[in-house]
């Protein structure tokens, strides 16, 4: 790939630098802000120990973007955010900046853009997902669509502040889950051991790698028509795709059998209760693309579920720890069945190891 | 508001409508993602069509034919390869089509992954020039950003990988990790908005990953490590679920009580909510009425956020402030998923010798797993491999009761005799 003319020198500077990119106000204010507020929803007011005040308008962005809507969202922040703006971990877009009377302006320009005002407090944000069919080498959906999706049915909750506490939902394409512990989670679930391509697996599969990434033991060497391949004990497979990963030759996803789980009540924060994982409590969907009706359906249960139940603060795994299980699926009307049986390591901690029962 | 919309999207009404007579599209029919279209939500297809309609790139229209393909069929249909450049041997994510034939315009769709500012920051200038560099040799897709924290600049042929990178490293950028070695990190907003921000974490990520820089273009470890900086306990960038190594601010002494504040809160309010959304919500009970005033015991604080969060006016965090160290983070695969543990409750984080500090210890606990951790094990499935008093002994640390949520609950360990 090098040039003859090559004359660049490779800096390796890691990160891009940070000062240059914060507003005057952040960096006059930088470490001496006293508190915030939340005057409406997308909308935060930072108050520093001195008096000085930061607005923060925030909206939400489809994540896959393109040059042109980035270059819009810096005309919005040459505009009205004297040219700085950042982005959250929940893929949403802010502008900071001191002048109040900007703040209605560019709520109005960032709507009429297309891009959602809210995100803020007690909201159901934006979705942190994985790259699916657009770009992933091995995923079994198209996270992005599935996204879009989702926030179309809880638009109005984004740019809301009506529910009890807030809510994050991640979206994967595998079960690796790299869309991570939220709320509620929609996730892959194959359901199928993998398939096997003998002819391809010795060309492109280190074997003992392939053996070796299985957790459950369930890959072994063998023989077909003369060459070394790999086979799985059908049996022991837990379809968790990580042989996939090492091995393009055990194709794990498949059409029909790779289904969709929800999840629900995982928590990254410390605030009352410890960070938590997820738990399943719905499976087997189709993977039914482009608007996947089944996966939006089962969030809306859950979430109005939430909506009316829960009280200020309790988070939806908070919420379910103070109702119980059995009225979670009552109310969610989501059906327990003997698979959401925890039967991998450590599962006896799931199990009810009293006599608290809930009738 | 047109005008600011700025001469790409006057480009792209135009092509709309122009493109009222459909053999004088660029694209191809895609009627299975113009579903995609509908509905409120800002829609990635709708972006995507607007950049190909403008710069008729043929790689985008080849991706949209082949992610429309993918939809029919609900399988995908990317594998991988090694492309790099020069002296690196990670950042970039190398795609192939597997079905070229049929999509030949979608050959290579090639990822370059960029470290953004800590914080994920942005000016103009910084962003117009990424764009201007990006349009020029790839795609002109951009993800902002992905779950490791990498600006991902998506759609690039082998051929313009080194160019390009070369024009993005003069404009003070540089490539992210990829593979098993340092991975780009992420941080919250942390000081520079933030009120409960207890370190400087903006700092502190641009010292830390500027020292690993090696290790993240070349990687050479058992698998991936990734860093991620919160500045207090509500953890914004999930650091102790998605991180290696969460360093999350924190502070030694009581929480700061405006007294005045918290009367204010309650005379807007009422006691009920201080009651049922305060005192009632402290997972341990700090929080008491002593006569109608709010008494909270700082012995029995965890730390953990919550009254801060519900009385921001009225509290905030105590003024010995520093870091406390999780380790072992990681998501799913194979073992289940891992909540980090804590390994170090405090550290001060405030002068350049503290973070060399921290940066020695990381080094020290980076060396550990790298003598003792097994080939795609990340280190919180070493740690839980060989036992957490095996790790600590290695690595130099003192046993604290704070690694535990309790002591064992079996006698099954050889005491010394």
């Amino acid at each position: 790939m090098s040039t003859p003319e090559k004359k660049w020198k490779t800096v390796e500077s890691g990160p891009h630098t940070y000062e240059d990119a914060l507003h005057p106000v952040v960096l006059k204010n930088y470490g001496k802000w006293k508190y915030h507020e939340i005057p409406k929803p997308g909308v935060l007011k930072h108050v520093a120990e001195n008096g000085d005040v930061i607005y923060t308008v925030r909206a939400g962005t489809p994540r896959q973007d393109t040059v042109d809507m980035i270059r819009r969202v810096c005309d919005v922040a040459d505009k009205y955010s004297d040219g700085y703006f950042r982005f959250t971990v929940r893929n949403n877009v802010e502008f900071l900046t001191p002048n109040e009377e900007n703040v209605e302006l560019m709520i109005r320009e960032l709507e009429a853009m297309g891009l959602p005002v809210g995100g803020t407090g007690m909201c159901i944000s934006s979705v942190s997902h994985t790259q699916g069919w657009l770009h992933c080498d091995i995923p079994a959906t198209d996270a992005s669509g599935v996204v879009k999706s989702i926030m179309d049915t809880v638009y109005n909750d984004f740019r809301g502040m009506q529910m009890p506490n807030k809510v994050r939902l991640s979206t994967s394409c595998c079960s690796i889950n790299c869309g991570g512990q939220a709320d509620i989670a929609v996730v892959v679930k194959h359901t199928r051991p993998p398939r096997i391509n003998h002819d391809l697996l010795p060309l492109v599969c280190e074997l003992p790698k392939a053996v070796a990434r299985c957790p459950v033991a369930a890959i072994r060497p063998t023989v077909v028509n003369g060459k070394r391949s790999l086979m799985v004990d059908e049996a022991k497979c837990m379809c968790c795709g990580a042989c996939f990963g090492a091995c393009p030759a055990m194709e794990i996803n498949h059409p029909e059998h790779s289904k969709f789980a929800i999840w629900v009540g995982g928590k990254n924060s410390n605030a009352r209760s410890k960070p938590s994982t997820m738990s399943i409590v719905a499976h087997n969907l189709p993977n039914n693309p482009p608007r996947w009706p089944e996966v939006t359906e089962v969030i809306g249960k859950i979430l109005y579920a939430y909506k009316e139940g829960g009280q200020p603060w309790e988070r939806i795994g908070e919420w379910i720890n103070r109702i119980g299980w059995k009225r979670f699926f009552q109310e969610t009307s989501l059906t327990f069945d003997e698979d959401m049986i925890d039967s991998y390591r450590h599962a006896r901690t799931t199990f009810n190891q009293s006599a608290h029962v809930r009738f | 508001m047109e005008s600011a919309k700025g001469a790409a999207s006057e480009e792209v009404n135009q092509s709309k409508s122009v493109g009222e007579s459909l053999d004088e599209q660029f694209l191809n029919p895609t009627p299975m993602l113009d579903e995609l279209e509908k509905g409120p939500w800002p829609s990635f297809i709708s972006g995507f069509k607007e950049l190909a309609e403008r710069t008729e790139k043929p790689m985008l229209r080849g991706v949209m034919d082949q992610l429309e393909y993918s939809y029919n069929t609900r399988m995908g249909y990317w594998k991988g390869g090694l492309v790099t450049v020069d002296g690196y041997g990670a950042g970039v994510i190398t795609r192939y089509s597997m079905i070229k034939e049929k999509f030949p315009e979608a050959a290579e769709f090639h990822t370059m992954r960029i470290q953004p500012a800590p914080g994920l920051h942005y000016n103009t200038k910084m962003m117009r020039e990424l764009c201007d560099i990006w349009e020029k040799y790839g795609s002109g897709l951009i993800a902002l950003h992905g779950q490791t924290g990498d600006i991902m600049l998506q759609g690039i042929e082998e051929k313009n990988v080194q160019q390009c990178f070369d024009e993005l490293n003069q404009a003070g950028w540089d490539l992210g990790g990829a593979g098993a070695g340092m991975r780009t990190a992420v941080s919250c907003i942390g000081p520079g908005r933030c009120e409960n921000a207890c370190y400087d974490n903006l700092k502190v990520h641009l010292k830390v990953l500027k020292h690993f820089v090696g290790a993240l273009h070349r990687p050479e470890w058992n698998y991936k490590i990734k860093l991620k900086f919160s500045g207090c306990p509500n953890d914004c960038t999930n650091s102790i679920m998605r991180s290696d190594l969460a360093v999350v601010g924190t502070w030694k002494d009581s929480i700061q009580v405006e007294e005045d504040e918290v009367k204010a809160w309650v005379e807007e309010r009422g006691l009920d909510a201080l009651v049922n959304q305060v005192i009632n919500l402290c997972p341990t009970r700090a929080i008491s009425l002593n006569n109608g005033e709010m008494l909270i015991e700082s012995r029995d604080c965890v730390r953990c956020m919550h009254c801060l969060n519900a009385m921001p006016k009225a509290l905030s965090p105590g003024k010995e402030r520093g870091i406390s160290l999780l380790m072992g983070g990681k998501n799913t695969l194979k073992v289940g998923v891992n909540m980090g543990s804590l390994i170090v409750p405090f550290m001060k984080m405030e002068s350049d010798e503290d973070i060399d500090a921290f940066i020695e210890l990381i080094e020290g606990v980076i060396d550990w797993w790298d003598d003792n951790g097994l080939d795609h094990e990340r280190i919180g499935e070493t740690i839980e491999r060989v036992g957490l008093k095996l790790f600590l002994e290695g690595i130099g640390l003192q046993a604290d009761i704070n690694m535990v949520s309790r002591p064992r609950d079996n006698p099954y360990f050889k005491a010394k005799y």
